[in-house]
């Protein structure tokens, strides 16, 4: 017997599953291949986190590509979207870092690196690239800075923001733990290092938990004025 | 149906649709003032309408900024409220926008719609001013800014920029308050609210315009009430209220409000 099944196509009308007639296929530039980026400010810190799989549609090209790419020595940028995008453009900003080094004699800092980033990926307005970047860093006075961006290149400054596929699942968590929103009797205690490290890994098992394109490993980039360490924690595989 | 014909369809379907192709831009970013959602999109200040593309004999429905913004002149110069979402589809991206650009010291934009587009354009309009001043050793006037920015997006009309601001400053001739936009509207006028809580906005604030000759601080007061108002009753507007005054020496920003702290103050007002 052949099982027939109906699925609700995107405009909520019941789309067949089996193949009915001539279909236009159209050359996209573009492909999905997941991801989920976070990154957390605190007083003297900075935290970039990134699940490292790599998928295209029901398939994972990968289980070790993280987002998570390091720029400066105070500065991380995470991107998720499309690779290719991602690829291509953190190639263009590392030119740039390089280009801006020799010019100045100096390294860019985390807010140069975002204003810079907002012109590139605008240049883009009628092509876009296809990604969604968070920079996590230092600033000048050596407190911790996030920047989101949305992928034509408006930004701004925040303490967290998640990036990515499940964003929409991670944003309200921090919210409420970070933010404090919609919580009454509490103190607002300054986030610290530990704890900032265990809430990440904490809400990357919930996010591995419901979305099918977070998952494998979680890479987390930890920023101090000692420099970036690195740390891989294991994440839920199916 | 009417409807229909007014957007320029034959039947209203609210999927995800797609802009005919410029180049392969189309299902990704927001088209003119509507959300294509892949997955998330671009940070908008838009609110997505069904509606296809194409010309037709008839006017296509105005699209909405999922926004509030307003200014207003008064004796003692210019009052800019607006709220602080921004939205990616149904997804609010951020409670924390500034949707005030503050261009110099003395002249403000406010934005609604494509959020890279209005920072993007304002601050290239900043760089201009500056190159003005130095040109000819004088500030640039409101008037003179306001066509700088027309002049700059009306390149590009047609090509999708989004972008629905207010130019608001101080100038020689006193107050000025220009509204710009992608279309290519450049209006002068004393108040104006944008975005989809607009409607919301200027039913209070011409209600409080009635009575002439407002404080300074009534005035502030006023223009909060009407985008908190907004954020009540606009599903697309909420976060904070950011308030800033423009007077013959420049702008200050005199207050920012979370919206959940004005209806409580509200609220116990009220009681």
């Amino acid at each position: 017997a052949i099982m027939f099944t109906q699925v609700y196509g995107d405009n909520g009308k019941m789309k067949e599953y089996h193949y009915t007639g001539p279909v236009e296929h159209r050359f996209s530039p573009y492909s999905f291949n997941g991801g989920t980026v976070l990154a957390v400010a605190g007083e003297d810190f900075a935290i970039v986190a990134s699940d490292t799989r790599l998928s295209e549609g029901y398939s994972i090209h990968s289980r070790d590509s993280p987002k998570c790419y390091k720029l400066t020595n105070t500065t991380v940028i995470g991107c998720s979207g499309f690779h290719g995008d991602c690829l291509t453009l953190t190639k263009i900003i590392d030119a740039r870092l390089k280009m801006y080094k020799h010019s100045n004699n100096k390294s860019m800092t985390s807010g140069a690196i975002a204003a810079m980033l907002s012109t590139i990926l605008y240049g883009r307005r009628f092509f876009p690239y296809y990604v969604y970047n968070i920079i996590g860093g230092l600033d000048e006075e050596g407190k911790g800075a996030v920047y989101s961006f949305d992928p034509v290149g408006s930004y701004q400054r925040d303490t967290y923001k998640a990036g990515g596929s499940a964003s929409a699942m991670l944003q309200p968590l921090l919210d409420n733990q970070i933010g404090f929103k919609n919580m009454e009797g509490v103190q607002h205690l300054p986030l610290n290092q530990e704890k900032a490290v265990q809430l990440v890994k904490d809400v990357f098992i919930s996010a591995a938990e419901r979305d099918v394109y977070t998952g494998d490993a979680l890479r987390i980039c930890i920023v101090t004025k000692e420099g970036i360490k690195e740390e891989t924690v294991p994440l839920r595989k199916d | 149906m009417a409807l229909a014909n007014v957007l320029q369809s034959e039947s209203v379907d609210f999927s995800n649709y797609g802009r005919k192709c410029r180049g392969f831009s189309s299902s990704l970013y927001e088209t003119e003032l509507g959300l294509e959602s892949v997955g998330g999109d671009n940070l908008s200040f838009a609110v997505r309408t069904a509606c296809s593309d194409g010309d037709g004999p008839e006017r296509k429905i105005q699209f909405l900024h999922g926004t509030t913004t307003l200014a207003f002149k008064f004796q003692h110069g210019v009052i800019v409220a607006v709220d602080s979402r921004a939205t990616a589809g149904a997804y609010i991206a951020s409670q924390t926008v500034k949707k005030v650009i503050e261009i110099n010291p003395y002249l403000l934009g406010t934005m609604a719609g494509g959020a890279a587009d209005c920072s993007f354009w304002e601050r290239l309009l900043a760089r201009q001013c500056r190159v003005y001043e130095l040109r000819n050793k004088e500030r640039i006037s409101v008037a003179a800014a306001s066509k700088l920015l027309a002049n700059m997006v009306y390149q590009y009309k047609g090509m999708g920029l989004s972008m629905g601001t207010m130019v608001c400053g101080w100038d020689k001739t006193g107050p000025g308050l220009y509204y710009v936009d992608s279309e290519g509207n450049r209006v002068c006028g004393d108040l104006f609210a944008v975005g989809s809580g607009s409607m919301y906005a200027y039913g209070i604030v011409d209600s409080g315009l009635k009575q002439k000759d407002l404080t300074v601080e009534e005035a502030c007061d006023l223009g909060c009430r009407a985008i908190y108002q907004a954020t009540y009753r606009d599903a697309y507007s909420g976060g904070q209220v950011n308030l800033y005054h423009v007077h013959s020496e420049g702008w200050n920003r005199v207050s920012q409000s979370d919206v959940l702290m004005l209806h409580q103050q509200y609220q116990a007002e009220k009681a």
